[in-house]
């Protein structure tokens, strides 16, 4: 027997301790698993609470506008403007997004760029890229972002840095399914990140519903 | 055994294995410093390399090597102490072998594919065999796997060790810790489109590792280094331990939820996710404490300064890096304009530094000591211990340099892109292009050449220092005060197993 087990107080004794480490580990793990069931529900595609939104949100125009109740700016849902104007059912909106979104993976894009603002901080956040105001026009948008994206280098838009992205040599498929996953990914409601984020004007012709093709 | 030689045979089977882990993760801690380099010049002239390696390769290199260095380090830190802790030889010894080739294998073969096949087609394929682009876990699926089954087999000999011999508080810990570890691993390891989804799970991969389960193998690994360099209490050191694991667990679990702010998931993340990371300093001071404690009790009369230089080091960093800078941004009120600038990646720095590098580098310090035959590596080492200092000085003016520079150019992003300009790619360019912030990624590249020449110098003292020396290691356990003469020393004395 030493000295320090005589005279530690309970407070500072190993045997407390010890039962503290494990108590607060396991309750702490154990909400943690609780509230992830929670959020998984709640951020499922096209789930009730709509944060997350189903793939054939694709079709529709996508905005980006204040709501007063939560005091920041939150992803609405608009009339039918289809990506490429091809209305597509839920099951191709989800495989054109996928394609783009094995693209994204696949070209290693976080590393330069960050996603939901997460990734590197060499080149800008594509959360809001759909949406960024340098396309100019909800009317020129698909056909720019084709251009850039088949072609960074030769339709470079470095404002200034000199930064440019590299040719990924994306295919034609790749290109329209990574505008697709970015199209989706501005409508996922980010509790108002990026702030401040104003898009682009949107006010190019919509598709009625009785128009569609089926 | 002449002293001051490197001398294998006075290393245990399981301390020989270290000093392989050792060996790589140093090679890789270079490797991560000069990728870094190429990605700093690559921010002020970005012509450098444009289509050879690009950002991103140079990016993916230098944030993989680190974690895989980490690892390497943690692992050659626990079969350093396993012997020692447990009393038995390493349970496994040739499984342990294979498993260090084989992973050093892979981890070639990953290097390999990321710089010269770099990525591939937007398939399924890709993700299995070239890179599965989510950062920090870019490593291709086969990859994962075999990670996966490395780490099964290091937990074998682990546990295996301990439960053939003495268990202890720290053992005990450790091994719950890293079964803790190897099984977040598994959430990194699928694809799913729904993105909010994948950064969910991701994040229970980076964040339960490095603000959690990480923070305790290195507090595993400080309580066993200062009883090794300090001769200090077990007991105390000890309950110290298990009050660390009580109140990092209490608040990294739930302060994930800071990571869960901004991806797509409920609102109830920002109090829970704001809260509880506010208080994940708080362990991090208690481990500052604990340290400076123990080292003013044994007036820092330690048998290896260099070692004990480092895990002080540790303790600062580790409190600095990622408790202070961490709780700058770590309110949603504030994280809403500085997630995704350089704050983060100011924060990154030196969170990694301070509470990662410095303890592993204090590990090697103590395996060097032994590989030379136990010789003196306290006070009047030759030319004044030039090297040691010299480098732990240089390391950290870079580091600190470069944070400081992070910083600036992270306040500026979160003015000029987020608070002013309203978040556009107009915003983010005009952030980019303020004098500030290209005077702030010159410094960082300055600084991150100074600390490059202080790693080579680092491991140029880890192949000189004891060279020659004729001292023998200064007994700690006899020479400290009278009031520790009760000290277990390095050596588990608690529960006994069967």
């Amino acid at each position: 027997m030493t000295s320090a087990e005589v005279s530690a107080p309970w407070w500072a004794s190993e045997g407390f301790w010890r039962k503290c480490a494990i108590f607060v580990t396991a309750f702490m793990a154990l909400v943690l698993i609780i509230l992830t069931f929670h959020t998984l529900v709640v951020i499922e595609a096209g789930g009730e609470s709509g944060r997350v939104p189903a793939y054939s949100v694709i079709n529709h125009r996508i905005g980006f506008e204040f709501d007063s109740d939560r005091n920041h700016a939150v992803p609405t849902i608009g009339p039918l403007v289809p990506l490429f104007g091809e209305v597509l059912s839920e099951e191709d909106a989800k495989a054109l997004v996928n394609h783009g979104k094995l693209t994204v993976q696949a070209r290693n894009c976080m590393n330069c760029h960050t996603i939901l603002g997460n990734g590197a901080y060499y080149a800008p956040d594509l959360t809001k890229a759909w949406l960024d105001p340098g396309w100019g026009n909800e009317q020129a948008r698909e056909l720019l972002m084709t251009m850039f994206l088949t072609d960074p280098v030769a339709n470079k838009r470095t404002f200034g840095t000199n930064r440019t992205m590299p040719n990924p040599k994306l295919t034609e498929d790749e290109v329209r399914g990574v505008i697709a996953y970015l199209k989706w990914m501005s409508a996922i409601d980010t509790n108002g990140f990026p702030n401040g984020f104003t898009p682009l004007p949107q006010d190019g012709p919509i598709l009625e519903p009785e128009e569609v093709v089926q | 055994m002449k002293l001051g030689a490197i001398n294998y045979s006075e290393l245990t089977d399981a301390q020989r294995l270290a000093v392989k882990y050792f060996v790589v993760a140093m090679a890789l801690f270079l490797a991560q410093m000069l990728f870094g380099v190429l990605s700093a010049i690559q921010f002020v002239l970005p012509d450098f390399l444009f289509g050879v390696l690009d950002f991103n390769v140079n990016r993916m290199v230098h944030i993989n090597a680190m974690v895989v260095w980490m690892l390497y380090g943690f692992t050659g830190s626990i079969f350093w102490l396993i012997e020692d802790e447990s009393g038995v030889p390493l349970v496994g010894q040739k499984i342990a072998n294979i498993t260090f080739w084989v992973l050093t294998a892979a981890v070639a073969v990953v290097v390999v594919v990321f710089l010269f096949v770099q990525s591939g087609p937007g398939e399924q394929m890709t993700l299995w065999l070239i890179n599965e682009g989510r950062e920090y876990i870019e490593a291709p699926r086969w990859a994962d796997i075999g990670i996966v089954l490395c780490m099964l087999a290091i937990f074998y000999n682990v546990c295996g060790t301990f439960l053939k011999g003495k268990w202890s508080g720290i053992s005990g810990v450790l091994v719950l810790d890293l079964v803790a570890l190897a099984g977040l691993y598994l959430a990194g390891m699928f694809y799913t489109t729904n993105l909010p989804m994948d950064q969910y799970w991701w994040w229970w991969v980076i964040h339960l590792w490095v603000e959690a389960t990480w923070e305790v193998l290195v507090g595993c690994i400080m309580a066993w280094g200062l009883i090794a360099t300090l001769g200090a209490n077990r007991r105390i050191v000890t309950t110290w331990l298990y009050i660390e694991v009580a109140l990092m667990f209490g608040s990294g679990i739930l302060g994930l939820g800071h990571h869960y702010f901004w991806i797509g998931t409920p609102e109830y993340w920002l109090g829970v996710g704001g809260f509880f990371s506010a208080l994940e300093p708080v362990p991090l001071v208690a481990m500052v404490v604990h340290a400076i404690y123990d080292a003013g009790r044994h007036s820092f009369r330690s048998n290896n300064h260099p070692a004990l230089a480092w895990l002080i080091a540790h303790a600062f960093g580790n409190f600095l890096g990622a408790g202070v800078w961490g709780f700058m941004q770590t309110l949603p009120q504030i994280n809403l304009y500085t997630h995704g600038t350089q704050w983060a990646s100011s924060h990154g720095h030196l969170a990694f530094f301070g509470a990662y590098v410095t303890i592993i580098v204090a590990f090697i310090y103590l395996a060097v000591q032994k590989l030379r035959g136990d010789v003196w590596m306290s006070s009047r080492l030759p030319y004044n211990g030039f090297l040691w200092k010299g480098s732990l000085l240089l390391t950290h003016v870079g580091m600190i340099g470069m944070t400081i520079a992070l910083l600036i150019a992270g306040y500026e992003q979160a003015f000029v892109e987020r608070a002013q300009g309203g978040s556009t790619w107009a915003a983010y360019f005009a952030g980019q292009t303020q004098p500030w912030f290209i005077q702030a990624m010159w410094w960082r590249l300055v600084f991150g050449v100074l600390m490059t020449v202080g790693v080579v110098m680092l491991l140029w003292d880890f192949l000189s220092i004891g060279a020659g020396e004729t001292r023998t290691k200064l007994d700690v356990r006899r020479d400290t005060a009278p009031a520790i003469e009760e000290d277990s020393g390095v050596g588990a004395t608690e529960t006994q197993s069967a």
